[in-house]
């Protein structure tokens, strides 16, 4: 079996970068921490045969979802929203993040799982208790949104909006609701 | 489909950028919470010397395994993966006073290691062989068939020569001091020349 160092080394980034499009920056280095040890806690157990990366993601998934109950019971006072230093780097693309919080749960998971993860429909579907052509249309969805949301000012020749360009603040012109059922 | 992917990655790039030294930071602290949740079975660091870069682990007992350059630490990594458990992270955290105390020896400052160890990779005779070795004085020898004498079995000379090589903790439990009737170094794990480096150590200090 391989040493579970070996896991977080090839497969911490991609964690992160799953975290963070599920939950947003600020809450994704703790759901990163909580996978990793649940990970290490069930890791003998794992079978020899199973995809580690799915099995990552499917821990991640849990995780995500627990943090988003918490979230609901326990909403954070607007004042004591957590500051961004300017030096970050994920400042620059606020509106990508914000974009991204903007979108459907279901189509914010087939990013993470399927493009950022590199799942396939299929194992993302898995994960998600969907199917495979319903993650591979949320991805496709979520794509467009983002786009319409994220590039509307660069690429408007690319993607035509119905809407004038600056008569709605790009972050906010998602018609979509937040917090699909799951 | 096909003009979505090249676009949708260039869309995404954002999303994917990580910083080396979050991560970093994020492992630092995965190793603490496991320790702190009993969770780190084994902990592992490297540190370089006049013999190569050399691994120790250890476990919550203490210092379990040294190993060589040329036994490939990842190697050795999956041994102890199979041998004791899979749940293995980087972590110096368990390793400081045997880092230390490695760096002391190595610039001639410390002649007995003073560590916890955790025995579990040697059995039955071996072990009973390499308990001896730490008796054998800093900058002496003894003959394998001393060693096997001490043990308790004169005739073992070729057990004490297989304990030795298959020695889970060298330089700390100190095989190197185990050399042949005839004066000539014999065998070992890290290879001659790591053997006579640190006869040659322990003769100058």
């Amino acid at each position: 079996m391989k040493p579970f160092e070996q896991l977080v080394t090839e497969h911490g980034a991609m964690v992160l970068r799953v975290c963070r499009a599920v939950l947003g920056p600020d809450e994704a280095e703790d759901a990163w921490s909580e996978t990793f040890l649940a990970a290490l806690k069930a890791y003998p157990e794992l079978s020899e045969a199973a995809n580690t990366e799915a099995w990552l993601v499917t821990i991640a998934h849990r995780k995500a979802i627990d943090v988003t109950r918490k979230r609901a019971r326990n909403p954070l006072p607007m004042e004591e929203l957590p500051e961004r230093p300017s030096a970050d780097p994920q400042e620059t693309d606020q509106d990508l993040w914000d974009a991204v919080k903007a979108l459907p749960d279901r189509q914010r998971e087939a990013i993470a799982y399927h493009y950022l993860a590199g799942l396939p429909y299929r194992e993302v579907a898995a994960i998600t208790g969907s199917t495979p052509e319903a993650v591979r249309r949320a991805a496709s969805d979520g794509i467009k949104n983002l786009r319409r949301a994220y590039l509307v000012p660069a690429t408007a020749s690319v993607a035509p909006v119905p809407v004038p360009v600056g008569s709605v603040p790009a972050s906010t012109s998602i018609s979509v609701p937040k917090g699909e059922a799951r | 489909m096909s003009t979505v992917e090249p676009e949708s990655s260039a869309l995404l790039a954002p999303l994917r950028d990580v910083d080396p030294a979050a991560l970093l930071a994020l492992q630092t602290r995965l190793a603490a919470a496991a320790a702190e949740a009993g969770l780190l079975d084994l902990s592992y660091t490297t540190l370089d010397t006049p013999i190569g870069t050399l691994l120790l682990a250890a476990t919550d007992q203490g210092l379990v395994r040294v190993a060589f350059d040329r036994e490939i630490h990842d190697a050795v990594l999956e041994q102890l993966a199979d041998k004791i458990s899979p749940r293995i992270l980087h972590s110096a955290a368990r390793l400081e006073a045997a880092v230390r105390q490695m760096d002391e020896y190595f610039a001639g400052r410390r002649r007995v290691f003073e560590l916890p160890l955790d025995w579990r990779l040697a059995k039955g005779f071996r072990r009973e062989v390499l308990a001896h070795l730490p008796e054998i004085a800093y900058g002496q020898t003894e003959s394998y068939a001393q060693v096997a004498a001490a043990a308790g079995n004169p005739k073992a000379v070729r057990a004490v020569g297989t304990a030795c090589g298959t020695n889970p903790l060298p330089v700390v439990v100190p095989c190197h001091r185990v050399v042949r009737s005839d004066g000539s170094f014999g065998g070992y794990l890290g290879g001659t020349e790591a053997k006579q480096i640190l006869l040659t150590l322990e003769a100058a200090a």
